[in-house]
């Protein structure tokens, strides 16, 4: 069985893993570098608990292998909050009481960063659609959708 | 090791340098190896214990398989590994040809379309590709880069059944390619999933028309449909009457059942074979005559 060694950027952390070729990005980050924010859900593409932003773009990290990495820039929940702040959806998340058991949380954060990292102002629309693949079994999704707006305003006033 | 479940099974992972080596990989290891663009197919049925294969060749960014050009003699040439995101935010694909982004946004999810490519939703050939329909009708052929070299195929002739198609070993899509459309084309497609996003088609039926002086209605029709027969499939009948005769309700409502009659569709986990043929019939009516009004400015 191949092995690969990689040099990636995880939160803007550079780092230089051994990874087997088999290995996906989720198992990595929650085995290799110990990032267990990242949830492990349906390992199928379909929940989203595992979201994480790979070179800018949110992808399931179940769907992608380690090895095609190599090179990339990786942001995971851990990459979100900075010098002791929350990141804007991390901080409206908990305002608009949007977490319960907490498990589809990362993935909806990461989800809801990368729409506003590519669209500062979205509609409802254009949030429903990137919340789309991350499942949720107790809050429900109004208040995320909520969340990402409150989400929104927060971070226009910060860039003021 | 590393067995944490659930994990992929071992393989190994094989990043040929250029297409020409993929090829001979894959000749080479012939029933061992599998190429691979997004993953997110070949993932999931190697998860499940389907397609076990020693080696997984990673053909993105070989040779250009990255690109999305559109020219507006040659259309639009996309490269295998463009992701669906990539369809979708393309001003010119949403200029010159909206159906292929219509059909792109009814797949799984944002995340998910981060990786999938419209190549990889043909080369799989489940009878459900959502995309399948839409480059059906709008013509399309893919490139083949095989161990002799390029060739064309024509994805009228691509579907052999469930998963197989006219692929052999060492065999590459790098692009599928689509003519100019027609001017004052239209397109719609519309599925059927048990929930109103994200899921697999109970049916879906891709419709596309344009002003074609050549047939008796004035106008020529295009319909796939999904997820009703082994290979996604083009309702002939149904276009012929569409061409054939003036259009309205009634020949709308004809073209829908010859659609119907045409699909064969079977039972299963989704929807029965009875439900998916009645839906066939309304979905077409639906779908034709939205693109008619589209056509005849009444939208």
């Amino acid at each position: 069985m191949a092995t690969h060694q990689i040099y990636l950027t995880v939160n803007n952390s550079p780092e230089v893993v051994l990874v087997p070729s088999h290995m996906t990005l989720l198992q990595m980050l929650r085995e290799k570098l110990a990032l267990t924010g990242t949830k492990n859900g349906c390992a199928a593409g379909e929940c989203g608990a595992c979201t994480v932003i790979l070179n800018g773009e949110a992808v399931n990290s179940c769907m992608v292998l380690a090895v095609e990495c190599d090179g990339a820039q990786v942001t995971t929940i851990e990459g979100l909050a900075h010098d002791n702040l929350l990141d804007p959806v991390q901080a409206a998340i908990i305002d608009q009481s949007g977490v319960q058991c907490g498990f589809c949380t990362p993935g909806v954060l990461i989800s809801s960063r990368a729409l506003l990292d590519r669209q500062p102002n979205p509609t409802e629309e254009e949030i429903k659609e990137a919340l789309l693949g991350n499942l949720c079994r107790c809050t429900g999704y109004t208040r995320l959708v909520d969340a990402v707006k409150d989400a929104a305003r927060r971070q226009a006033q910060t860039m003021v | 090791m590393n067995n944490a479940h659930p994990g992929l099974p071992e393989f190994d992972y094989v990043k040929p340098g250029s297409l020409a080596e993929a090829s001979q990989f894959l000749v080479e290891h012939a029933g061992r190896a599998r190429p691979f663009l997004g993953g997110t197919d070949v993932f999931v049925r190697m998860r499940d214990g389907f397609w076990p294969s020693d080696y997984l060749v990673d053909v993105k960014n070989l040779d250009g398989t990255n690109d999305l050009r559109f020219d507006a003699v040659t259309g639009l040439t996309m490269g295998a590994g463009v992701n669906m995101n990539r369809v979708i935010g393309s001003p010119v694909v949403a200029e010159h040809y909206p159906l292929l982004v219509e059909a792109c946004r009814t797949v799984a999810s944002l995340q998910l379309r981060s990786r999938a490519t419209i190549a990889g939703n043909i080369c799989n050939a489940s009878p459900a590709g959502d995309t399948i329909g839409a480059c059906l009708v709008l013509d399309g052929t893919v490139n083949v880069h095989g161990v002799d070299g390029f060739r064309k195929e024509s994805l009228a002739t691509f579907f052999l059944g469930p998963g197989k198609t006219t692929l052999k070993a060492g065999d590459i899509v790098t692009s599928v390619v689509f003519p100019v459309p027609p001017p004052e084309s239209a397109g719609k497609y519309i599925k059927l999933g048990r929930n109103a996003v994200g899921d697999l088609a109970i049916v879906g039926v891709s419709v596309f028309g344009f002003p074609d002086p050549g047939k008796t209605s004035g106008y020529c029709f295009r319909i796939a449909l999904a997820s009703v027969a082994p290979v996604p499939l083009r309702a002939k009948e149904a276009e012929t009457i569409l061409a054939n005769k003036p259009i309205d309700e009634a020949t709308i409502a004809e073209a829908a059942l010859a659609a119907m009659n045409a699909c064969n569709p079977i039972d299963d986990v989704r929807g029965s074979a009875r439900y998916r043929k009645l839906m066939v019939r309304n979905l077409t009516r639906m779908a034709a005559s939205q693109v008619f009004q589209q056509l005849t400015g009444q939208a």
